[in-house]
């Protein structure tokens, strides 16, 4: 037999049973299009964590000041305090190595900044003007802070276009003197609108030269230092050389915690997978569900079909051609469901991409694979036994079957 | 052509064993037209499901064009069937999905012919039946004796040796049945072995040789022309 003409007797056998066809399409399109919906929500999901990870800045290693671990029960975990500052000094001496090729101090606080007569509560970040590249900021207007000397307090900010607006409204705001807390700047520059990341949005931030922060909130210490390697292979080695730098810069302690950028990203990107991959494995029950209406379906249509397999067999149809058939007719039935599922699936998640554009839906390519794959191994797997049935019944009896 | 020797089909009814076919013996030559008669139970249709090769025997030879048909494997058993024997059945079979042409070509389909070829043949089989305006009708658009015609094509597209045809006419009027039956003889003319199964004895007594079945046994096998 052709297989052009196995194809052709099975889309005949379907057309000719359209209720049974439709119903096992739905069952199986309702498999796929679940199983590809989940997959594409739980990686739009771990994308979206990923992309605000990586718009923190790719090879990055940050020093927080104060260890992590818990030191037991000691006079330093009531002040929940270093005795020892993390201060530019100590990022001026990280900064010295091959491998480490910008670093920006980052200090913040709360204060208020005013414009003639409008006062707002605003967050105030201290840096350098390397955070601009190690945070793949843009400017809308004007200039980030000044390069050089990271302990000069010059009197210059830029602020993000929100406190542009709120405070400034039309009027110009590069050049202009404003106040942030009891100090006077000059704004010079103004942030893009893009750049927006966990925690921060440059929208609404003022930033300040860090030491000029540092003067306006009374202190010493940092909050933060950013470290960007050289490249990925590089981070162990910056790690080592933070350690050690801070260790002989204050007096033996390492009272300083480093964490890198993709550790932390290594562990959430493993958590969605996860994640995915339940929710996934959930839809891929009905799939299951849809596999076994399939084998019920099938032997419900052998059944049927009885006086038509003997009539097969006395015109001379091999076991393994009756076999055929039937698989085929199953193979066909789930495959055209799984595409219809596909289809249902991915316009689902367009539609959902659309109505949360934040989150980047992508319905991933193996997703797509498994889902099919899996729906036309269902359909096999759980056809063989009716097609077994089918071709193994005995002719005489087959024949007089009504 | 067609020899069965000592051929005996048991059949097992609860803890009873029913001889349905019992020793019998029986020689058929090529062109030969029989009918095979007998109350029912007597072993008729049994008889007609091994010359088919849709039953085997329990015991017992059959010969089948010099070959042992019953050493067969089923695969070859299927082929034998495919290009020796065609069925003609009472309840004409067809396959109510598929167009008249495409219930004849179905012998050739499951052969693997070309379909330009099952084109061609399928329509000289229209033609030889009658049936040229009717290729593109499903049997439930057929009458009863059209739905028989088209059967009787598709058991002959492959040029078969052997028609076996159970009651052909037992579901057809009269007129019917007769048309049937002068295709069915028409063939039987061109060489075919027509064997016909059938309780009515006027069907019957059309066939130059008549074997009478009862109880699994062959009680009279006359040949020539006797008035019923």
């Amino acid at each position: 037999m052709r297989p052009i003409d196995v194809l052709r007797f099975s889309l005949m056998a379907l057309q000719g049973n359209r209720v049974r066809t439709m119903l096992m399409l739905l069952a199986m399109s309702i498999g796929v299009a679940s199983v590809v919906l989940l997959t594409s929500v739980g990686e739009g999901a771990r994308l979206f964590v990923v992309n605000e990870f990586s718009s923190l800045g790719t090879n990055l290693v940050i020093i927080l000041p104060g260890r992590s671990e818990t030191a037991g029960f000691g006079p330093s975990s009531f002040m929940g305090e270093t005795p020892r500052d993390l201060t530019i000094r100590d990022v001026m001496a990280v900064a010295r190595h091959s491998a480490v090729r910008r670093t920006a101090p980052i200090s913040v606080g709360e204060a208020h900044a005013s414009w003639q007569r409008r006062v707002r509560e605003v967050p105030v970040l201290g840096t350098t003007s390397e955070l601009l590249s190690i945070r793949r900021w843009t400017m809308a207007q004007g200039q980030f802070l000044p390069a050089g000397d990271p302990e000069l307090a010059s009197p210059v900010c830029v602020i993000g276009s929100k406190v542009r607006d709120e405070l400034f409204g039309p009027h110009p705001a590069i050049g202009e003197m404003m106040s942030v807390g009891d100090r006077r700047c000059r704004v010079i520059g103004i942030l893009g609108s893009e750049g927006r990341s966990i925690g921060l949005d440059p929208e609404e931030l003022v930033i300040l030269p860090v030491a000029f922060a540092q003067m306006l909130f009374n202190t010493n210490s940092l909050f933060r230092v950013l470290v960007e390697a050289t490249s990925r292979e590089a981070i162990p080695r910056v790690e080592t050389h933070i350690l050690s730098t801070i260790r002989e810069r204050h007096q033996g302690e390492e009272d300083v915690t480093v964490m890198t950028q993709d550790a932390v990203l290594a562990t959430f990107d493993r958590i969605f997978r996860a994640l995915t991959l339940t929710v996934t494995g959930i839809a891929g029950i009905s799939l299951g569900v849809a596999g076994i209406l399939t084998m019920n379906v099938m032997l419900i249509t052998v059944s049927q079909r009885t006086a038509e397999i003997g009539l097969l067999k006395a015109l001379g149809a091999r076991r393994s051609q009756i076999l055929m058939l039937f698989l085929t007719e199953a193979v066909v039935l789930s495959s055209a469901g799984a595409l219809l599922g596909l289809v249902i699936g991915i316009t689902g998640s367009q539609i959902i991409g659309r109505i949360y554009t934040a989150l980047p839906v992508g319905t991933p390519w193996w997703a797509i694979a498994m889902a099919l794959g899996v729906a036309i191994f269902t359909g096999l797997t759980f056809s063989v036994l009716p097609a077994r049935r089918a071709a193994h019944l005995d002719p005489v009896q087959a024949l007089s079957h009504k | 052509m067609i020899t069965l020797e000592h051929v005996h089909r048991v059949f097992q009814v609860g803890d009873q064993e029913v001889h349905a076919l019992n020793d019998l013996m029986l020689h058929i030559d090529r062109g030969e037209y029989l009918s095979i008669m007998g109350p029912s139970g007597s072993g008729k249709s049994t008889l007609l499901n091994i010359l088919g090769i849709l039953d085997r025997s329990t015991s017992g030879r059959y010969l089948l064009d010099g070959t042992d048909v019953t050493a067969l494997s089923d695969d070859q058993q299927a082929l034998t069937r495919r290009e020796k024997i065609g069925f003609v059945f009472q309840f004409f079979h067809l396959v109510p999905r598929l167009t008249a042409e495409q219930n004849i070509e179905l012998p050739l389909v499951l052969a693997g012919v070309p379909p330009s070829e099952r084109k061609a043949r399928t329509g000289r089989m229209l033609q030889a039946v009658g049936l040229k305006g009717r290729a593109h009708h499903r049997p439930e658009e057929l009458s009863g004796g059209q739905r028989q015609r088209v059967a009787i094509a598709r058991a002959t597209i492959m040029e078969p040796a052997v028609l076996l045809a159970d009651e052909p006419t037992g579901n057809l009027d009269r007129t019917s049945g007769k048309e049937v039956i002068e295709i069915l003889e028409d063939l039987n003319r061109k060489g075919i072995i027509l064997i016909v199964v059938t309780h009515d004895p006027e069907i019957g007594g059309l066939a130059r040789r008549r074997i009478r079945l009862v109880d699994g046994c062959i009680t009279s096998d006359v040949s020539g022309h006797t008035e019923p």
